[in-house]
Formats: structure tokens, C-alpha cells, sequence
């Protein structure tokens, strides 16, 4: 609680400064991957492993995710069997790879990133097309 | 508090650019023309209807009970396919926010910097490797972004779709990645439908013409598909080569200059399994989430704060809004600009009103709305927009 507090006076005092965009890796075919190429802006804001540390971590959950295999295609039968309207009162598997990778933003963000002045955004929102990296101008982190 | 009550909830779909109708609030998704996939339905119904009302009866009676119950099963199948094919979202990618705009475009402009003035700059690609493969990516200049592989701009949804087929205006829809599983079982059920049809009927004539002559048999006939037949086989096909009918019909991985397939499993019964029983990709657009600013701008900016913020709105503790009045100096100008006055459109929005409208204006998590009936700084936008949603309300 305390950290996501001081993301909130974050939030009000300090303006944006950059956005810095992560963009997808498509080397291994359009599986949801995104490059873990450090940015230069985030030079002196965050470590170098860390950050990386967590867009691998991002990009194994988008891998579970995606995952092709036995329990995937018995999900896919399943629900063809029955017209597709278990998905109804069923969550997908990606649903909920989805909602465990919010979680793990959400954490990062408090833990790691937030105290750093930077805020990570969960990349479902901007279409899965890139992580995006809010860097915010603060006076305190300076002081 | 009744202020927020009154207010009526934005959905994310209202503000979609694309040539889109929506019906449900947001739930149900189709392409603008629909007059063909109304004759589809009435020809599938009006088909089956016809077998049902003048051959299951007989049928039923003097060979088994199962023929009609089975042909039920399978109409039922079809229409569930038809639907949730043309009602789902294909796969759209939602449209670059301002910001990402920006960014991309400077990074074009970096590339450009060589050209020299007056010329026309190169053409807007950007080639990645996928499986060994250079692929070149596309921008798009409707939706301000470098399309992924595979998707392509729908010039009739305008809209660009991941993995894009085709635009089927039978089915009134896109048919992309989320929705071409469901597409090929409709026309594998309905090539099995009008097979199973014409069969009894054949049989049902010649049981007929034993029984009392051939032609006082001779009744209306069900139409029949041999279209539906050479449909599905070609997307059997496909499906084997991990193919999209624009990919094919272009010829993207045709077998010259050794360009292949980077997406095919090289093994058929993979890619069958990827494509029919692979994953079930989430709709990215978020249709029935709710806006949160009525000004289209500032909301860009404010969600990435708020959505990772649903608790912590409730702390009054906060200094008092400052506006900014040190613009960092030390970054590039054209990145900044535009967040900052994001930042001061958004900043004057009242606490106070955030913390009593949170428990019950909220059905749906990770969306805090704020008040959309806030008197805002009177720039002319803002009253542009609300008045669009006075009068919205009115006509409710």
C-alpha cells in the first residue's frame, strides 16, 4: 500500500515526461513476444537485468498463453463440441494467462517501477502491440 | 452522487473508428452492409424449414425418427456458427493512440534523415525475420501503425484484422483470426447439411415413386450448394498450409525464390489443430469497457495511471493539483508535447467525486470512471463533447 500511494502522489505531481514503446518480436512467428532490447531512455532510471528480467518474465506468460499442445486442443474440442457455448460460462485459458499477467504488472509496477518514477502499461491495452513505458518528470525522486 | 447516477455510461465501442455496427451495447459486432448475410440466413432457414415441413414427417414415419433429430443438430450447429462468426470481433487492432503515433513517426523521420529535401521518402516498411524469413511490414496510414504480420487493412470495416481471410459479405463480417475457426466450421456443418438434405430428399423421391409413381413425387426440391462443397475444400486446404485466402491469392508463399510458409508447422496435422483447435484469442478491443473521459484525448493518458490503480483513488491525502509549470526542458520536444498537456487537460478532474462514485458506479473492475458530468475547464473541445452527450441522452 505504501508504495502504490507514493505512485499516486506520483501520478498528480510529476508530469510525463516520455513514453518509451516496446515493440513486438516477431522471430519466432506471431506469437506474442515483445523485444527485450533495453531502451537508452530508461538508462538511468533502472537496471538493465531487471527490466529485462521483466519482459522475459512478460513474454514466458504470453508463450503459456499461446502454448500449443494436448490441454489446448482438448479446450478447443471441447468447445467445439459444444458449439462454442461453454465459452460462455467458461474463462479461456488465454483469459486467464491474461488476467494473471495484469496481476503481474500491476506488481512490478508497485515493487519495481513505480518508486523509480516509471510505470509500466499492461500491453492488452494498446492492442498487444507494445509495452509501454511512462516516464514520469518527478521533483521528489531528484530531491 | 446523483450526478454520477444520471450520467450515462460511455463504452469503448461508441468511440471505435471503424466502419463498424454494434448491437447489444457493444456485444454483438458486423460489418455495416448486411443485406447478403440476410439472404444467407433466410436460404439456410427457408432450406431446412422446407425439409422439415414436407420430407422429415414421411421420413420419419417409414424409415427412422433419428433422420430428422440429427438434421435438427446439425441446422442448429450451423446457425450457432453463423452467428458467432458474424457477430464476433475478427481479430481488429485497435488504432494507435496519439502517442504511439508519434513515436512510430519519429522513428520514420530518424530512418528519412538521409533523404534529401524534396525527394519523395521511401516507402513505409520495416522488414523483420520471422523463422528465417524476411517479411516486409506494412504501415498503415489509417491506423498509424506498422501492421503485424499477416494482418491487412479491411477497406469495408476500415479497420486493420490480425490474420486476415477475407471480408465475407455472406457471413456480413471480417474473417480473421478470432472468428476463422468458426467460419470454417460453418461451411464444414453447412457443407454436411446440404449433403445430408439432398440425400434424403433422393432418398425420400424414390421411396415415394415406389410407393405411388415418380411424378406425383415430383415436388419443390431443396436448393443445394455444390458451392458450399468446393468452399470447404479449399479451406481444408488452407488450413493443411496454414494458408490465408489473401495469402494464397496473392501468391505470398507460392514456391518462388524459395520464399515459404514461415507460419506453417510443415505438418498437416499440426496446422489443422493450430488453426481449429489452437488457442481462442481474446478480443483486443475491449468493446464493453467503459470510457473514462469524455474528452477522447486525455483519455489516452489517463488510463495507463488508472488502470493499475483501482485502489489507492480513495487516498485524499494528495497535494494539491499542481499544474505544470516545469515542463522538462531536457527532452525531446516532440515527444513531450504531447503527454504534457495530457497531463494539464487531465489534472483539473475533481478527487473529491472519484472516491463516493467508485463503489457503485462499478460494475466492471480495472474501469473507474470518472464523472462525465463534470464541469471541466471551459476549453471549446470539452464543450463540444458534452454537448454530444447531452443530446445523446435526450434522444434516450
Amino acid at each position: 500500500m505504501a508504495e502504490t500511494h507514493s505512485l499516486q502522489d506520483m501520478r498528480q505531481q510529476a508530469t510525463i515526461s516520455a513514453k518509451v514503446f516496446i515493440q513486438r518480436d516477431y522471430t519466432n512467428g506471431t506469437v506474442c513476444q515483445f523485444q527485450t532490447k533495453f531502451p537508452s531512455e530508461l538508462e538511468n532510471r533502472i537496471d538493465k537485468q531487471q527490466f529485462e528480467e521483466t519482459v522475459r518474465t512478460l513474454n514466458n506468460l504470453y508463450a503459456e498463453a499461446e502454448k500449443l499442445g494436448g490441454s489446448s486442443y482438448l479446450e478447443g474440442c471441447l468447445a467445439c463440441l459444444t458449439a462454442y457455448t461453454i465459452f460462455l460460462c467458461m474463462e479461456t485459458h488465454y483469459e486467464k494467462v491474461l488476467k494473471k499477467i495484469a496481476k503481474f504488472i500491476q506488481e512490478q509496477n508497485d515493487k519495481i517501477y513505480a518508486p523509480r518514477g516509471l510505470l509500466l502499461t499492461d500491453p492488452i491495452e494498446r492492442g498487444l502491440r507494445v509495452v509501454e513505458i511512462t516516464i514520469f518528470e518527478d521533483r521528489s525522486l531528484s530531491r | 452522487m446523483s450526478a454520477v447516477m444520471i450520467t450515462r455510461k460511455v463504452r469503448k465501442w461508441e468511440k471505435l473508428p471503424g466502419k463498424n455496427t454494434f448491437c447489444c451495447d457493444g456485444r454483438v459486432m458486423m460489418a455495416r452492409q448486411k443485406g447478403v448475410f440476410y439472404l444467407t440466413l433466410f436460404l439456410i432457414v427457408g432450406t431446412c424449414s422446407l425439409f422439415f415441413a414436407f420430407e422429415c414427417p414421411y421420413l420419419a414415419i417409414h424409415l427412422s425418427p433419428a433422420i430428422p433429430v440429427f438434421a435438427i443438430i446439425l441446422f442448429l450447429f450451423v446457425l450457432a456458427m453463423l452467428l458467432r462468426t458474424s457477430f464476433s470481433d475478427p481479430g481488429v487492432l485497435p488504432r494507435a493512440l496519439p502517442e504511439e503515433a508519434t513515436f512510430i513517426e519519429m522513428e520514420i523521420e530518424a530512418a528519412n534523415v538521409n533523404v534529401p529535401a524534396g525527394q519523395r521518402p521511401p516507402p513505409r516498411i520495416r522488414n523483420v525475420q520471422i523463422n528465417g524469413q524476411i517479411v516486409k511490414l506494412k504501415y498503415c496510414y489509417t491506423c498509424k501503425i506498422f501492421r503485424p504480420p499477416r494482418a491487412s487493412h479491411c477497406s469495408i470495416c476500415d479497420n486493420c484484422v490480425d490474420r486476415f481471410d477475407h471480408h465475407c459479405p455472406w457471413v456480413g463480417n471480417c474473417v480473421g483470426k478470432r472468428n476463422y475457426r468458426y467460419f470454417y466450421l460453418f461451411t464444414l456443418s453447412l457443407s454436411l447439411l446440404t449433403i445430408y438434405i439432398f440425400t434424403f430428399d433422393i432418398v425420400h423421391v424414390v421411396m415415394r415413386s415406389v410407393d405411388s409413381g415418380f411424378v406425383k413425387t415430383l415436388q419443390d426440391t431443396p436448393g443445394t450448394y455444390p458451392f458450399m462443397v468446393g468452399l470447404t475444400g479449399f479451406h481444408t486446404y488452407l488450413i493443411s498450409l496454414n494458408q490465408t485466402t489473401n495469402e494464397d491469392i496473392k501468391g505470398s508463399w507460392s514456391g518462388k525464390n524459395r520464399v515459404q510458409n514461415p507460419y506453417s508447422h510443415k505438418n498437416i496435422m499440426k496446422n489443422c489443430c493450430e488453426v481449429l483447435c489452437g488457442p481462442a484469442y481474446p478480443s483486443i478491443l475491449d468493446r464493453r469497457g467503459l470510457m473514462r473521459d469524455e474528452l477522447p484525448v486525455a483519455a489516452s493518458s489517463a488510463v495507463p495511471a488508472t488502470k493499475s490503480l483501482p485502489a489507492p483513488l480513495t487516498t485524499k491525502t494528495t497535494a494539491p493539483l499542481i499544474p505544470n509549470e516545469h515542463t522538462p526542458d531536457e527532452t525531446k520536444p516532440s515527444i513531450a508535447d504531447s503527454p504534457v498537456t495530457h497531463a494539464e487537460k487531465r489534472s483539473p478532474s475533481p478527487k473529491e467525486e472519484k472516491p463516493t462514485s467508485l463503489p457503485k458506479a462499478l460494475p466492471i473492475p480495472k474501469s473507474p470512471p470518472t464523472p462525465t458530468k463534470v464541469p471541466p475547464l471551459a476549453s471549446p473541445e470539452t464543450d463540444a463533447e458534452a454537448s454530444i452527450i447531452i443530446t445523446r441522452e435526450k434522444e434516450l
